[in-house]
């Protein structure tokens, strides 16, 4: 079987700083990073292929030339081929846009039976391009996946929900997103690492998918960011003064009833 | 900007699991009619409730301010599917044409939005913690909060469109987004965020029972069971006190010391995912960016030293009380009242105070 696995490479979103003066995120020296749910959807994939060696897991990305090292990595991994979406045509995508330019790229793939995606990735938080690519392919999802079974011809899928869980039925082909629950992502192995460096990432543009450009990148995006900024700083709060914790906390208990707190 | 003057009303989907409405439909219809009113007086606030057999709900999203509800009822409908629900809420959208389309950002929102959002070839904003019609509002907003620049902007545009704000890279940035040239407006809103309305005991308004078109065909997915948690889930989103606690506690004996704080305060207990990753508490309880978003009246962050993302969680509680060995930490820099000390000794203190009152 064939297994397509969409990821991203992201910031390291908890390495982030803001530049306080410019209200701007400092990038720089940031890592860039496979985003953690991809992680557990490639896990999975590579978990189908550990059980049934005749399967072939393709992963799939899009974005800057760059992109290229996380694809490697991937291939470290386990994955067997690695496609890099890359056009500036594409760039400034929003999620919608995303979709159709990442659908493509997977319908040129050829024949799959799975897709496999993370949840969400860190630096947008969206968790929209799983389900929009599988409105686009025309083939059922399901999102938020914690476990899975592979039996024949579909799979059998536990979905988290805040309060529980669902057990699903879905036929083949599909598309699942997976959350950190699911697994636990294997680290790239030494003949792994030693395949990656032999081999060449595919990198397709927009002409090569064959995708409608009245569809992708910035102008066909249905959502633009109209304004971005921070948060200003809460103001600075104050100590709790007192010497010893009990002298500490019946001050702060009296400050909270002269205020009518409590 | 195009003209969309077919588009009309604020649609909310009223998310019901098992007959009962989630809170945050409650608070969809709150926002959309503070909205509806921001666009004209004759724009309603419509709440959307699919399912099966659940007409009864109508009369409390009438309570809490809706001025009509679109009910789509359907035995296929029971159980939530992807498939069946973004068939019909997809089919009555083209249908009815709403300006502005709401969901929870819950699981199933955010399941579900972005198929309908892809179907429709419209635009999707996920997990908006504000939105905006009126340009002054969201000026005035801009100010008091945020280090944006009002370059661009005036009080006295009456442009209608909707602005979705929302955070990014993990709450270190807020982005403002606008959908300009497609409709409906669609976006996922973060439960716990909106407000409620004050609820109108025996308020009534519009049904409009829409026709459902479904087969069993439509849907590709079979539920075969739906678990729920053997414990009660845990309310943050409505606590009036919430005590948390981080990796400072040290073990999950440390837990033991919130509970009691949550007792004697009136609290319920939250965590950092510090705690919750190290398994001494259950993933239920925890706040921040992929956790629950809370504002309480009044927030204890024991042990816990405010990274970003926890921060994104809570820092619109009203009061917030950390404890912590080290004053130089952002939750110490955040909080109205900053507690230097261990833990473990202050408190106790604090519980004995609180019982001897
Ligand atoms: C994509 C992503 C999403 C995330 N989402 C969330 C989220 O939703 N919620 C969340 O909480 N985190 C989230 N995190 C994790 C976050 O970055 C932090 O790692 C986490 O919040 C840290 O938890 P903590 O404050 O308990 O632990 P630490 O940062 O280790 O802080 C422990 C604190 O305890 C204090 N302390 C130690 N001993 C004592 C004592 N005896 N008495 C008093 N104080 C003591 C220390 O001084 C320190 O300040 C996310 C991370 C990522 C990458």
């Amino acid at each position: 079987m064939r297994i397509i696995v969409c990821v991203k490479q992201v910031p390291d979103t908890t390495e982030i700083k803001i530049n306080p003066e410019t209200g701007t995120l400092i990038r720089d020296g940031v890592p860039s990073i496979l985003n953690p749910d991809d992680a557990n959807a490639l896990e999975q994939a590579l978990q189908i292929k550990d059980a049934n060696p005749d399967t072939e897991v393709v992963v799939i990305t899009m974005g800057p030339p760059q992109a290229k090292e996380m694809l490697q990595e991937c291939i470290a991994m386990g994955a067997d081929d690695a496609i890099l979406l890359s056009d500036r045509a594409l760039g400034g995508s929003d999620t919608w846009a995303t979709s159709n330019a990442v659908a493509a790229g997977v319908k040129k793939v050829g024949d799959f039976d799975l897709i496999f995606a993370g949840r969400q990735a860190i630096d947008g938080d969206t968790a929209q391009v799983g389900p929009q690519m599988a409105e686009k392919l025309g083939i059922p999802q399901v999102t938020y996946v914690k476990d899975f079974t592979l039996e024949g011809d579909h799979v059998i899928v536990k979905r988290a929900l805040e309060d529980g869980y669902e057990v699903l039925k879905v036929k083949l082909p599909c598309v699942l997103t997976a959350i950190k629950e699911l697994n636990t992502p294997r680290y790239m192995s030494v003949p792994g690492i030693l395949k990656a460096a032999k081999q060449e990432v595919k990198v397709w543009n927009a002409a090569d998918i064959g995708v409608d450009l009245t569809t992708v990148g910035l102008k066909a995006s249905p959502t633009n960011v109209f304004k971005s900024f921070t948060p200003k700083p809460k103001g600075a709060g104050i100590a709790v003064a007192g010497d010893t914790a009990k002298e500490k906390a019946e001050n702060l208990v009296a400050a909270l009833k002269e205020k009518h707190i409590i | 900007m195009k003209e969309f003057a077919d588009y009309k009303n604020v649609w909310v989907f009223a998310e019901q699991r098992n007959g009962k409405l989630m809170n945050v439909a409650l608070e969809l219809v709150g926002e959309g009619h503070k909205l509806s009113r921001e666009i004209s007086e004759d724009t309603k606030v419509c709440a959307v409730l699919v399912g099966d057999k659940v007409e009864a709900l109508k009369d409390e999203l009438y309570a809490y301010g809706a001025d009509a509800v679109y009910l789509l009822e359907d035995p296929l409908l029971g159980q939530y599917t992807t498939d069946g629900y973004a068939k019909v809420i997809t089919d009555a959208i083209n249908e009815y044409k709403p300006e502005i389309v709401l969901f929870g950002a819950t699981h199933i929102g955010r399941d579900l939005a972005p198929r309908v959002a892809a179907r429709l070839n419209t635009g999707l904003t996920a997990d908006c913690t504000r939105l905006d019609v009126n340009v002054a509002n969201y000026m005035d907003y801009l100010e008091a909060n945020t280090t944006a620049s009002l370059t661009g902007l005036d009080r006295e545009d009456q442009s209608k469109g909707l602005k979705q704000t929302r955070p990014a890279f993990g709450g270190n940035l807020m982005a403002t987004i606008i959908t300009p040239n497609t409709r409906p407006q669609m976006a996922t809103v973060r439960p716990g965020v909106m407000a409620k309305m004050e609820k109108a005991e025996g308020a009534t308004g519009e049904l409009v029972k829409v026709d459902v078109k479904l087969a069993a065909s439509d849907i590709n997915v079979e539920v075969l069971e739906v678990v729920k948690a053997a414990k009660e889930m845990v309310s943050l989103t409505d606590a009036k006190i919430i005590c948390s606690g981080g990796r400072g506690l040290g073990g999950p004996e440390g837990f033991k010391l919130i509970e009691e704080l949550a007792e004697a305060v009136g609290g319920v207990v939250g965590a950092s995912r510090a705690a919750v990753d190290a398994g001494w508490i259950h993933p239920s309880h925890q706040v921040g960016q992929t956790g629950t978003t809370v504002k309480p009246e009044i927030y204890f962050a024991c042990g816990i030293s405010g990274a970003i993302q926890h921060l994104a969680g809570m820092q619109t509680s009203k009061i917030i009380i950390a404890i912590n060995k080290d004053p130089e930490c952002p939750m110490m820099k955040l909080a109205d009242y900053a507690i230097e000390g261990d833990l473990k000794k202050v408190i106790p203190e604090i519980i004995a105070l609180w019982n001897a009152q």
